[in-house]
């Protein structure tokens, strides 16, 4: 299952294992530190596909596959979605606008940081997991039966 | 961009892309966008580039010969192109301070935003708290599009059975 | 003079869209289309971020010590843009490799061909 150890790919597979967990950690460090600095969900996101995708073309699409199963993606971008909407309902059931943040804490920068972290988050995760969706969806593709 | 119409081999072209949206990327950093210019590198040059070559170990690498050369499509470009040299003549200049878009509403977003809402990064303070109702249908937009290529590509190998 | 120096940036992004829209347009091949429609995107939000620069403002990050920003409302709006926009060239490739399946071709005339042949 694992692909063969040849002296022309090793190279690629020593530099795989070392680039991919700063990869991820950027890919945290950008989306917890949207509100400092340029970043935020988006770009989180697709720095966190990126990394799987390294991964993928390196060791093959079935490790890949193990890692992260058709399954468990779409599991976590429907788990994005909700929870981007339940932040907005939360605001509406306590008597506000639907996405107003004031009223989600006790006092209102509280309550503005907790929907932005929130909010981020979930689009964080929505976003890589379609990415990497997109990717395996493309990848399979062309596997000869 | 003028090598992009003439190259048949796709592959040269889908590299250029790449490039041509790299070069954006590094455009926006100098017209200080640092936001845009983070998503438009990750975006453009990573994820559309290699989503065009997994298109391209799929399909074809070059491009057909085309037998006739008609002259109209050339035509409409350049007259729509004109057209549109001469509406930028009213338009403000660059890096104008006193240009309309910088009125009102930036304004108050700028001046009230550490105070409202508290966030240093003014872009994402935007993005996600006066404009959240945007934001949501972006997100619904992309999940949407993963569905699509999940029901267009997921399940089936290729020319094999279900 | 001052007209050609203030409008510089507006005639790049005119060029750069004409590219785009002439390779959607006049080249057969699906592949191709796609990338073009990819440059007039590109294109047009060069055309919004040029738009919000203020000289001698600096990024919209609020520090200590900086009065001048550049103006945020492109930049979301462009954020968003780029994202949908790539969500849309993910389907539009996932139809190619589809119709290339299909017709065995991505070229525009012949799939044409093939569709008048029933």
């Amino acid at each position: 299952m694992r692909p063969p150890i040849q002296p022309h790919n090793l190279v690629l597979r020593i530099a795989a294992k070392m680039l991919i967990p700063p990869i991820l950690m950027f890919a945290l460090y950008v989306q917890f530190h949207g509100e400092t600095g340029p970043g935020g969900g988006f770009q989180a996101g697709v720095i966190f596909a990126s990394a799987f995708v390294l991964y993928a073309l390196v060791f093959g699409i079935g490790l890949a596959r193990a890692v992260a199963t058709g399954r468990l993606l779409r599991v976590l971008a429907s788990i994005g979605m909700l929870l981007y909407i339940t932040v907005g309902l939360a605001s509406l059931f306590s008597d506000a606008n639907f996405l107003d943040y004031d009223v989600l804490a006790q006092e209102r920068m509280e309550g503005q940081h907790l929907g932005i972290f929130l909010t981020e988050l979930s689009i964080g995760m929505t976003v890589a997991a379609v990415m990497i969706m997109i990717f395996f969806a493309f990848a399979e593709r062309g596997v000869r039966p | 961009m003028l090598a992009v119409i003439r190259l048949r081999n796709l592959f040269a072209v889908v590299m250029l892309f790449g490039i041509y949206s790299f070069l954006a990327a590094a455009l926006f950093v100098t017209l200080n966008a640092v936001d845009v210019a983070f998503t438009e590198a990750a975006v453009g040059a990573g994820i559309a580039t290699f989503l065009m070559l997994s298109t391209l170990a799929l399909t074809v690498r070059r491009e057909k010969l085309r037998r006739k050369r008609s002259v109209i499509p050339l035509l409409v470009v350049t007259s729509i192109g004109a057209t549109l040299v001469y509406g930028t003549f009213d338009m403000p200049y660059f890096s104008d301070p006193s240009a309309p878009v910088h009125g009102h509403v930036a304004r108050h977003y700028i001046e009230s935003s550490t105070a409202e809402v508290g966030v240093p990064n003014l872009v994402t303070a935007v993005l996600t708290s006066y404009r959240g109702y945007d934001t949501l249908g972006e997100l619904t937009v992309i999940f949407t599009a993963g569905i699509g290529v999940l029901a267009l590509l997921g399940y089936r190998k290729r020319g094999g059975k279900p | 003079m001052s007209v050609l120096i203030g409008h510089y940036n507006y005639w790049i992004v005119i060029f750069l869209m004409m590219a785009g829209l002439y390779v959607v347009i006049a080249q057969g091949n699906l592949v191709k289309k796609i990338v073009g429609l990819n440059i007039f995107q590109a294109s047009v939000f060069i055309l919004f971020i040029s738009m919000g620069k203020i000289e001698g403002g600096t990024a919209p990050i609020v520090k200590e010590g900086v009065s001048l920003y550049s103006n945020p409302l492109p930049h979301v709006l462009i954020l968003t843009a780029i994202v949908v926009g790539v969500a849309t060239t993910a389907l539009a490739l996932a139809l190619v490799v589809r119709i290339n399946e299909a017709y065995r071709s991505v070229e525009e005339d012949e799939i044409h061909e093939q569709d008048q042949s029933f």
